[in-house]
C-alpha cells in the first residue's frame, strides 16, 4: 500500500527553486534513504513533507494515506502520521522534556521511553536547552517514540554521534520502522538523511535515492549505491548504477 | 531620627514628583477609610477577603509561619504561628519597641518621593515581622494587603528584621475585588537581612483597571545574608511603578530578584537597584515579560563598588501586540577592577522556529504559543518551599494566554 506519494513537485523559497519535477514513492512498511551532496534539497524535502511553511509548492502534489497534504498544516500533518526528528531543533526554555513527551502523547509511557534511549536523567531539563550533539538526537528519538509517527523522516541521525549512540540510534529507527517484525506485518515507513551512510550498519534500509540539484535522479539498492558512491562520487553513482 | 524630623522631611517633599512612572494626583483619593473590626485567626476573616487572598496564591491555613491581613487601613490580623516568627501590626510594634526607631525610615527616604512622603505623614500601618536569630521556619508567613474600598488611597509600611542565621519566607499578596471602580496603593517596605540569614519574600499582585500602584522598597543584606525577591503580576493595572533598593553591605551577601509581569493594559515600570559593596557579593535580576497591550518598562541596575563582585542582570520581553511596548533598560555601573558584570537583554515575538518544531509534533499553533508562553514565564523561582513554589505555578498556569 502506498503511504507517501509525491508527484512532480517542485519548490522555491523566495525566487530560488529549490526542489525540481520530483518524484517520489514510498509504501508502507519500507523504509528509504536519501544521499546526496549538501545543498542539493535532501533537507528541504523532508522539511515540505513536514509542511515547513517557509517552502512555495509552485508544482505537483503530496501525498499522505491517500489524502492531498500539499496545503496541509504542520500539526495536522503530524497528526495523520508523519514525524520528522529535526537535525539543529531549537530549545525550548521552560518546557520540561517528560512534560513534551506527556503533550504529545498521554498514553506514553515516559520512563520506558526515556530508557530505551538512556536519557532519563534529561527528563526534568528544559527540551533541548544546552543538550550536546549526541544529548539532541537522542532527546528527538525520545519524542518520536512518544508521537509513533506512521512515516519517520530523520535528517542526518548519525551525524556528531559517537559509536555507542549510534547502535543505540539504529535500534530505535528499526523499532520505528517495525523493522523487528515480518516485512508483509510492516506498516511504518522512514526516510533517513545520511552523508556516509555510517547508520546503515545498525538500522536496515529497503531502498535509496540520490538528489542532485533539487532532484531525484537514481534510485535502488541502499548497499549498492552506497558501494558506487564511495567509488566514484555522486556524480559517478548515477552515472554507474541507474544506467545499470 | 525622631519622629518630627521624619514628618518635617515628608512636609517638604509633599509635591516631589518621583523620579520615574506617570504622576498620581495623590488629592484625588481618599485617606480616611472606615474601620475594619479585627478577627482572632485568619479563619474568621470574611469569605470575600479570604477569596482575595486565595487569588494572589495567598492560603490562609495551618501551613504558614503566621499571618498578616491588612483590609484598607486597618490590621485585621496580625498572627505569629511559630515561636521563631514575631509578626506584629507595625503602629503597636512601634510603641512596644524602642529600638525601632533604629530602623524606621532608614532604607527608604520619607522624602524620596510625594508616595513615601504621603506614607509617613500618615499614621503608621502596616507589618513588623521579625526572624529571631537562629530560628528557621520553613513555612511562609502570609500577608495579605486588601484594598476593599473604591477611591481609597491605602498606605502601608513594613518592617522586616530577619536576625542574624534565621531563615524566613514571607509571601504577600496585595490585591483589589472587582467592585473597587478606583485605588491607589502605597506600599513602603524596609527589609533588614542580617548576618548568614536567609531570606525570601514572594509578593503577587492583583490590581483592578483603575488601581495605581506604588511600591517604595529598601534592603540591606548583611554578611553571608541573601534575598531572594520575587515579584508576580499577572492581572490589568492602571500604573505601577517601582525600583527596590537593594544593598549588598557585608562580604558574601547574594541578591535574587525575579519579576514575571503579564501586562495588557496600562503603564508599568518596574525594576531593581542593587549595589555590591562588599567583597565576594553577588547579585541576579532576571525579569520576564508578557506584554498584550499597555506599557511596559523593565529596568534594572547593579552598580559594582568592590573588586571580586559579580553581578547578571537578564531582561527578556515577549511582545505580542501592536498595542503594546516594552522598554527594557539594563544598566551597568562599575567603579572598580575585577568586577564580573553581565547582562542580556531581549524583546521579540514568541521564535517561529520554535512554534514550527512543536507543531511538527502535533501541537496546534494556540497549544504551541502556549506552551511556548508559559515556559518563558516559568523563570527558576530559588530560595522557595516547594509548595510556595506549586502555588505560583498554579497561578501562571491559570492564565489564559489563548489570545497570544
Amino acid at each position: 500500500m502506498r503511504l507517501l506519494e509525491i508527484e512532480d513537485l517542485s519548490v522555491s523559497i523566495g525566487s530560488k527553486q529549490v526542489l525540481k519535477d520530483l518524484n517520489l514513492r514510498i509504501n508502507s512498511g519500507e523504509t528509504h534513504a536519501l544521499f546526496g551532496p549538501n545543498g542539493t534539497g535532501k533537507t528541504t524535502l523532508l522539511n515540505v513533507i513536514a509542511g515547513i511553511p517557509r517552502y512555495t509548492v509552485d508544482k505537483g502534489r503530496i501525498m499522505f494515506k491517500g489524502k492531498d497534504i500539499t496545503h496541509m498544516s504542520m500539526d495536522e500533518r503530524a497528526r495523520l502520521g508523519i514525524g520528522m526528528a529535526f537535525q539543529r531543533p531549537p530549545a525550548v526554555r521552560g518546557l520540561r522534556l517528560k512534560d513534551l513527551i506527556k503533550i504529545i502523547n498521554p498514553q506514553a509511557d515516559i520512563s520506558t521511553i526515556l530508557k530505551s534511549m538512556d536519557f532519563e536523567a534529561f527528563a526534568e531539563r528544559d527540551v533541548n536547552r544546552g543538550f550536546s550533539g549526541g544529548e539532541i538526537k537522542r532527546s528527538e528519538m525520545v519524542q518520536l517514540l512518544a508521537q509513533q509517527p506512521d512515516l519517520v523522516m530523520l535528517d542526518e541521525p548519525d551525524s556528531g554521534v559517537d559509536l555507542e549512540n549510534i547502535k543505540l540510534i539504529g535500534d530505535v529507527i528499526n523499532q520505528l520502522t517495525q523493522k523487528d517484525q515480518r516485512p508483509s506485518q510492516r506498516t511504518k515507513s522512514g526516510i533517513i538523511i545520511t552523508h556516509f551512510g555510517h547508520i546503515l550498519n545498525y538500522m536496515k534500509a529497503d531502498r535509496a535515492h540520490v538528489m542532485l540539484g533539487g532532484a531525484i535522479v537514481c534510485s535502488g539498492n541502499p548497499g549498492e549505491i552506497l558501494e558506487q558512491i564511495k567509488r566514484s562520487g555522486y556524480e559517478g553513482c548515477v552515472g554507474c548504477v541507474c544506467q545499470a | 531620627m525622631c519622629m518630627s524630623g521624619i514628618e518635617e522631611k515628608a512636609r517638604r517633599a509633599r509635591d516631589k514628583k518621583a523620579l520615574y512612572g506617570t504622576d498620581v494626583d495623590l488629592e484625588s483619593y481618599q485617606s480616611e477609610a472606615k474601620p475594619q473590626s479585627k478577627v482572632d485567626d485568619a479563619e474568621d476573616l470574611p469569605n470575600t477577603v479570604k477569596k482575595a487572598a486565595l487569588d494572589v496564591g495567598v492560603t490562609l491555613d495551618d501551613e504558614s509561619s503566621g499571618a498578616y491581613v491588612q483590609m484598607d487601613q486597618t490590621p485585621v490580623v496580625a498572627k505569629s504561628l511559630h515561636e521563631g516568627v514575631e509578626i506584629m501590626d507595625i503602629a503597636s510594634a512601634l510603641k512596644k519597641y524602642d529600638f525601632l526607631q533604629d530602623y524606621w525610615w532608614k532604607l527608604v527616604a520619607a522624602d524620596a518621593d510625594k508616595y513615601t512622603a504621603d506614607v509617613a505623614e500618615a499614621p503608621p500601618t502596616g507589618f513588623f515581622i521579625r526572624a529571631r536569630k537562629g530560628m528557621k521556619t520553613v513555612f511562609p508567613v502570609k500577608s495579605c494587603l486588601y484594598l476593599g474600598s473604591t477611591n481609597l488611597n491605602q498606605r502601608v509600611h513594613n518592617i522586616v528584621i530577619a536576625e542574624e542565621g534565621s531563615e524566613l519566607h514571607v509571601i504577600t499578596g496585595c490585591t483589589t475585588p472587582s467592585h473597587v471602580q478606583r485605588g491607589l496603593h502605597i506600599g513602603v517596605s524596609e527589609y533588614y537581612i542580617q548576618k548568614n540569614a536567609k531570606v525570601s519574600f514572594t509578593m503577587v499582585h492583583s490590581w483592578g483597571k483603575e488601581v495605581e500602584v506604588r511600591p517604595r522598597t529598601g534592603v540591606t543584606i548583611a554578611e553571608g545574608g541573601s534575598m531572594y525577591n520575587n515579584y508576580i503580576m499577572l492581572r490589568p493595572v492602571k500604573t505601577l511603578q517601582t525600583f527596590p533598593t537593594a544593598t549588598l553591605a557585608g562580604r558574601g551577601a547574594v541578591a535574587s530578584f525575579n519579576t514575571v509581569i503579564y501586562s495588557t493594559m496600562g503603564n508599568i515600570d518596574v525594576g531593581s537597584d542593587v549595589f555590591l559593596n562588599a567583597p565576594e557579593t553577588s547579585a541576579e535580576s532576571i525579569s520576564r515579560v508578557i506584554c498584550m497591550g499597555g506599557d511596559v518598562i523593565a529596568r534594572g541596575r547593579m552598580t559594582g563598588n568592590v573588586p571580586g563582585a559579580r553581578a547578571h542582570l537578564e531582561c527578556a520581553g515577549l511582545l505580542l501586540s501592536n498595542e503594546g511596548r516594552i522598554y527594557s533598560i539594563p544598566e551597568l555601573d562599575g567603579h572598580c577592577r575585577d568586577l564580573d558584570m553581565s547582562h542580556e537583554a531581549a524583546v521579540g515575538r514568541i521564535s517561529e522556529e520554535e512554534l514550527e518544531y512543536l507543531m511538527a509534533r502535533g501541537l496546534s499553533s494556540e497549544q504551541a504559543t502556549s506552551v511556548i508562553v508559559r515556559g518563558f514565564l516559568d523563570v527558576e523561582i530559588k530560595g522557595l518551599p516547594d509548595d510556595l513554589k506549586k502555588e505560583i505555578k498554579d497561578i501562571t498556569s491559570r492564565e489564559d494566554l489563548k489570545g497570544a
